[in-house]
């Protein structure tokens, strides 16, 4: 596996970079997300219109797989409608566990196939889908809470 | 050369292609081959359930059984084999003392004393207790260091305090507390001393009357023994006046049909089929360590403490919580943070070096919060460490913030 691809470039860019994390203007949904076993903390922030994520970005604190995985998720769900986002986190989950191996179907995850990795990580599994279980809260609403990936 | 190594296995299994180097033994320690053999021998010789057959075997069991206890009562300086009661680990013990203590002998307006550094273990069954009976928790915070100073202890133990719930060693700071002034002031206001030993036990002798405590807890499985087994030592006086935590099989005297009559202690407090292999593992495993001997234990990782501290020290970027000077009484357990690395990352990066280290908030959320931090990361020792475990962890532990991308 080696850690070095997983703690390559884009994830020290990415956990070096602030450019996702702040406070967004009228966010419609403000939501948070944490692993309390190991004290990630994110609050996602999204402005939805006509059904499409118009912007998005966070705030919080967590570990750089954390703080990469946010930040990668977000470059990719701006934009797109609710529907697509859910697809992608399902695309992301299936790719974490290593369910979904196939390149060319995991395409559209683009620069979050970074932490394919992951998936030969347990430890580091819920690091990297905090960002996307909070997104597919904050977008289906808190009953889809808590269930585990 | 570390002359125990041998006796344990896992310390030769590979780890990512590296020698293991293990420094999380405050969260579990391995188990010697003594250890190992002595419940193999329970189970391949004599396994029965103690205490219920009236056949040769069971009563081998039982003997074995009790054995362990006389053998558990010594080690501790205990008056008898009553005052031990064979629990799952320091956390039933201290849940024990909560529910059947706590619920039954405190009242409104009580107050519950404990550092602000206790284990979730000694903390959350305290906050069950107070919103149970609307008692209040008073908490001690330590200094700089880490320590709790004698004006904190003073202040805060007051004729309202009814139990003194504290850790004989943190796992977070390796701070040994001042656990002989505490019960003396607590006892002086006639509260009740709870010590929650599982840190101390494995590293320094355990004396429940020189702790003058009234409830000690302790676990097994960090301290050589298997998992599965721990230790509440209670006085006489107080386990007698004590309604049964759990009910069932055993520890009853006789039963009609709407009431029953408990066995007297300890069976009162040992519900149900007990873990026989684990009592035995466990006897090993104060074989082991009387064996080896305190002396030897505390020589041994005060040195390699030392010297940890002291590469430490030397490696820009690191922050070493509690007392790093080696002024005070300390044990080896070392908590530090990385600058702008996630303890988790850091765990991460060590362990591609075979180091297991632990990260996280070590279950002390409150002293998280009162350290202002979110997590850190946890070195801990034990007697089969050595050198050059050490020297490979601060190798790995220097390269960590170039591995995200950071200068040295
Ligand atoms: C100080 C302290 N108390 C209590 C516990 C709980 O031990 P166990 O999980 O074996 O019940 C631990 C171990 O994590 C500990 O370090």
């Amino acid at each position: 596996m080696g850690l070095e691809q997983i703690y390559s470039e884009i994830l020290s860019e990415h956990n070096n970079s602030k450019r996702n994390k702040h406070h967004i203007d009228n966010p419609t949904t403000v939501l948070k997300g944490v692993n309390p076993s190991c004290g990630d903390e994110i609050e996602l922030e999204l402005r939805e219109r006509d059904g499409v994520i118009e912007d998005a970005a966070f705030t919080g604190i967590g570990c750089a797989i954390s703080q990469a995985s946010t930040s990668i998720m977000i470059d990719l769900i701006k934009g797109k409608t609710k529907e697509e986002a859910i697809e992608l986190s399902k695309l992301f989950f299936g790719m974490i566990k290593n369910e979904i191996t196939d390149e060319d179907q995991l395409e559209p995850l683009d620069e979050a196939i970074a932490l394919k990795d992951i998936s030969h990580m347990p430890a580091r599994v819920k690091c990297a889908v905090l960002a996307w279980h909070t997104l597919e809260n904050a977008v289906e609403g808190e009953h889809a809470a808590n269930h585990e990936h | 050369m570390n002359p125990y190594l041998d006796d344990f296995p896992v310390l030769k299994e590979p780890m990512n292609g590296k020698r293991l180097v293990y420094l999380d033994n405050a969260a579990t320690t391995q188990k010697p081959l003594s250890v190992l053999r002595a419940v193999e021998d329970y189970y391949r010789a004599f396994n029965a359930n103690p205490h219920r057959g009236l056949y040769e075997l069971s009563v081998r069991a039982t003997e074995a059984y009790e054995n362990a206890r006389h053998q558990v009562k010594e080690f501790i300086g205990a008056d008898k084999d009553e005052e031990i009661i064979f629990t799952r680990n320091a956390s039933e013990s201290l849940n024990l003392v909560a529910y059947s203590y706590g619920l039954n002998f405190l009242n409104e307006g009580d107050e519950i004393v404990l550092p602000v550094s206790e284990h979730h273990s000694n903390l959350v069954p305290w906050q069950m207790v107070a919103k149970a009976k609307g008692a209040k928790l008073v908490y001690l915070y330590p200094d700089a260091t880490g320590h709790l100073t004698e004006e904190e202890i003073n202040s805060k133990i007051t004729p309202k305090t009814r139990i003194v719930a504290v850790a004989h060693v943190s796992n977070v700071l390796g701070t040994v507390n001042p656990v002989r002034e505490i019960a003396e002031k607590a006892h002086a206001v006639g509260a009740v001393v709870v010590v929650d030993c599982a840190q101390s036990i494995p590293h320094y002798p355990v004396n429940v009357k020189e702790l003058d405590a009234d409830f000690v807890a302790f676990s097994g499985h960090k301290m050589l023994a298997p998992m599965g087994i721990g230790v509440l030592y209670g006085k006489q006086e107080l386990l007698d006046k004590m309604p049964p935590f759990l009910s069932g099989g055993e520890m009853i005297e006789y039963v009609y049909e709407q009431e029953a009559t408990f066995a007297p202690l300890p069976q009162k407090f040992e519900a149900g089929t007990q873990n026989v292999g684990g009592a035995l593992g466990l006897a090993a495993a104060i074989d082991y360590l009387k064996q080896v001997g305190y002396d030897t234990i505390m020589k041994t990782e005060s040195e390699l403490l030392r010297y940890m501290l002291d590469g430490m020290a030397q490696i820009p970027h690191i922050t070493v919580y509690g007392d790093t000077t080696g002024a005070t009484e300390r044990c080896g357990v070392v908590s530090f943070n990385v600058d702008d690395v996630h303890p988790h990352d850091v765990s991460s990066i060590l362990d591609a070096d075979g180091v297991a280290i632990r990260a996280g908030h070590h279950c002390a959320q409150p002293l998280m919060r009162y350290l202002k931090v979110n997590a850190t990361c946890r070195a801990s020792l034990y007697f089969y460490n050595t050198k050059e475990d050490i020297d490979i962890f601060l190798a790995s532990l220097k390269k960590v913030r170039g591995w995200l991308g950071y200068g040295a």
